[in-house]
């Protein structure tokens, strides 16, 4: 088992006739995605050919749902059409929409949010890579090949620390792996995917990935310290950026004592997490507590 | 993007809250005949988009036009954490009865909106929270109703504010959502001697990713005020800050790139070396954005070494490799520092390969990111 995505997950791409929505449908199918439609209003009835199989394409979410189960959505869709994307996707009933498309306006993001939460669906994203439970499905852009199938948990807001992370732990694999992005307002926290992993019987441990700006990382760090019971080890990116600059995330804005990378660090240690100085050193302290738990067993 | 208090005003007032624009300048040579326009006794308050600016002496009183002039000679130029005056507005010295803070902001928390009220105005409002908490009142907003006349009335209500506020703060709520705003602030909003409100100073912070809704909004972007070297990269496409160290970076994706300027310092420490910049070339790292990238970073005279750290995600390393490679050769003789590369991920053993055929003297391939740091660092030193 994984976390949110599944090998029996049925997935469509929004926005899949596009450049990026194609490319990255192809790299999803090559690593095992059941990828079972897209959607482009206008084009229902077509189709795309990938190297081993041809795509339908349907008109709405609503389409796919109907005619071929999707329970899983991919949003690929330019920022200016992002909000109508997923709130279409949310009426259609799918549970789980993960948002790639980066540069949504934050008032998009948080109406379309609003409506997700009211109808019971996931969102993960915006501006994120997306999730991936390696060996069964991959939905978004994550290299499929960095690592495979393990029993390590990684939660991160940001794209290339999740691959360099899976990367330096890729002798032991993951569970499940989910970049949630590191905009003003986010569909999954690092909270819920805390939550789901400390219940998912196929995750051992947990890599938890954050970076300056607001204060996701001491508020998961306070659910840590409640709820969680398997070893949690930290990484915090951001130490030396000056205060009240942008550092490309639209999240990564310290302004104030409060969101620095040094708090951050602080709360997550006093919740018992072990916080590394580097990605490589946090990756060490992974690889010791996983050694510690097979001579444990 | 932040905007200054003038630019504030001139977005209130479009949507119909109560401000005096007064009148902005650059020149203190103009102010005497500005404040007598604007009936004599006046404020003069300087243009920057940082707080407390009223601590640091750029807010001052002027009882007659020469005063104006002279205040604004005091003003302008100052250095208010950071930031150069070089603006100050001046408006009509007001009737003030009472202050209050009023915002509008993203509750990243809770995902949706909040509004935070006081009648215990005028004074920086983290101040309040320390001192005098059950003065601030919090009204969560969701997103799918928004601010009408009933959540105005409650948030009124739960302020404390005069009934007549309801309609300034469905103004500002208009200002917030019409002008795709993630901060709007009114610290203080001023109940005048006649009973009126008034917005007395605005802090409003523009969402940049949708600035394609807004072509009008381009006008308040204050280029003169940027790094030369960061409005170059700006121009360029390239998501540059500029810092004060000695080791340039260049990576794909801020968090890696931010990631990579903690262990250049943390490397660095024992010799005092500090990274010079944060450089992230996002995706496709093609040669044309990494010799774009590279050309800035060497033309800043603090760079003793570069410390190129990609990760193969999506783009393939030897596509990296291929862009260092023809960057260099673009840029030539221009190219005089070391330069320390660190690839991993998608065709790595390629992207090493290509480099190690160029063997251009400047650059060294070290093969993890912790070492790659320790070198650069020391090339600083």
């Amino acid at each position: 088992m994984a976390i949110f995505l599944t090998e029996k997950s049925r997935v469509v791409v929004q926005g899949m006739t596009g450049s990026e929505g194609q490319k990255h449908t192809s790299r999803m199918l090559a690593a095992g995605t059941n990828v079972v439609g897209g959607v482009t209003p206008g084009k229902g009835g077509q189709s795309v050919d990938f190297a081993r199989r041809s795509i339908p394409v349907y008109g709405s979410c609503a389409d796919a749902v109907k005619a071929a189960d999707a329970d899983v959505s991919v949003v690929f869709v330019p920022p200016r059409f992002t909000r109508g994307a997923v709130i279409e996707a949310v009426d259609a009933g799918i549970p789980l929409v993960v948002v790639i498309t980066e540069g949504v306006p934050v008032h998009d993001t948080a109406a379309f949010f609003a409506h997700a939460q009211a109808n019971g669906t996931r969102v993960i994203g915006p501006n994120c890579p997306g999730i991936i439970s390696p060996g069964s499905s991959n939905a978004g852009i994550i290299p499929a090949d960095i690592a495979g199938p393990g029993r390590i948990g990684l939660v991160s807001k940001s794209g290339t620390l999740t691959y360099q992370m899976m990367y330096e732990l890729r002798d032991f694999g993951f569970s499940t792996a989910i970049g949630i992005g590191g905009d003003p307002i986010i569909g999954t926290t690092h909270i819920d995917a805390l939550r789901a992993f400390q219940d998912d019987p196929d995750t051992d441990a947990i890599v938890m990935i954050g970076e300056i700006g607001g204060d996701a990382e001491e508020r998961a760090a306070a659910f840590i310290k409640e709820n969680v019971t398997k070893p949690v080890v930290g990484y915090v990116a951001g130490f030396t950026a000056p205060e009240g600059k942008t550092m490309g995330h639209a999240g990564a804005i310290v302004s104030g004592s409060s969101g620095t990378a040094a708090a951050k660090q602080e709360a997550l240690e006093a919740a018992g997490v072990r916080v590394g100085k580097t990605p490589t050193e946090t990756a060490d302290l992974m690889r010791a507590v996983l050694s510690n738990q097979q001579v444990a067993v | 993007m932040d905007l200054m208090e003038y630019q504030a005003k001139e977005l209130f007032a479009r949507h119909g809250v109560p401000v005096t624009l007064g009148r902005v300048i650059e020149d203190a040579a103009d102010a005497a005949d500005a404040a007598r326009e604007l009936g004599g006794r006046v404020v003069v308050k300087a243009q920057v988009k940082t707080g407390g600016r009223g601590k640091a002496g750029g807010v001052k009183l002027a009882a007659t036009p020469d005063e104006a002039q002279a205040k604004a000679a005091e003003i302008l130029g100052m250095d208010i954490k950071g930031h150069t005056v070089q603006r100050v507005l001046l408006a009509p010295a007001a009737d003030i009865a009472e202050e209050y803070y009023f915002s509008f902001l993203v509750d990243r928390a809770n995902r949706e909106y909040l509004c935070i009220a006081s009648t215990e105005g005028g004074v920086e409002i983290e101040e309040v929270a320390h001192t005098n908490p059950d003065a601030i009142a919090k009204v969560r907003i969701d997103p799918a109703t928004g601010v009408d006349e009933a959540k105005a009335a409650e948030i009124v209500t739960a302020a404390g504010f005069p009934a007549e506020a309801s309609a300034v703060v469905q103004r500002l709520w208009d200002v917030f959502i019409a002008e795709d705003a993630s901060l709007v602030e009114v610290n203080p909003l001023v109940k005048l001697g006649d009973g009126s409100l008034e917005a007395l100073d605005g802090k409003v912070t523009l969402d940049d990713n949708a600035a394609y809704r807004h072509p009008d909004h381009t006008g308040f972007d204050d280029k003169g005020a940027a790094d030369p070297l960061e409005a170059e990269a700006h121009a360029k496409g390239l998501n540059y800050v500029k810092l004060d160290g000695s080791v340039g970076i260049i990576g794909n994706g801020a968090g890696l790139v931010m990631s990579t300027l903690d262990v250049v310092a943390y490397a660095g420490s024992p010799y005092g070396v500090k990274p010079a910049n944060f450089l992230d070339i996002g995706g496709g790292a093609s040669a044309e954005v990494m010799a774009n990238g590279l050309g800035i970073i060497l033309s800043d005279p603090q760079v003793r070494s570069v410390f190129v750290n990609v990760f193969g995600g999506i783009t393939a390393c030897d596509a990296v490799s291929n862009g260092i490679v023809q960057a260099l050769a673009l840029l030539g003789d221009h190219a005089d520092k070391p330069l320390v590369v660190r690839l991993d991920g998608n065709n790595v053993e390629e992207g090493r390969k290509i480099l190690a055929k160029a063997n251009h003297p400047l650059v060294t391939v070290v093969d993890t990111m912790d070492g790659a740091a320790a070198r650069a660092a020391e090339l600083a030193a």
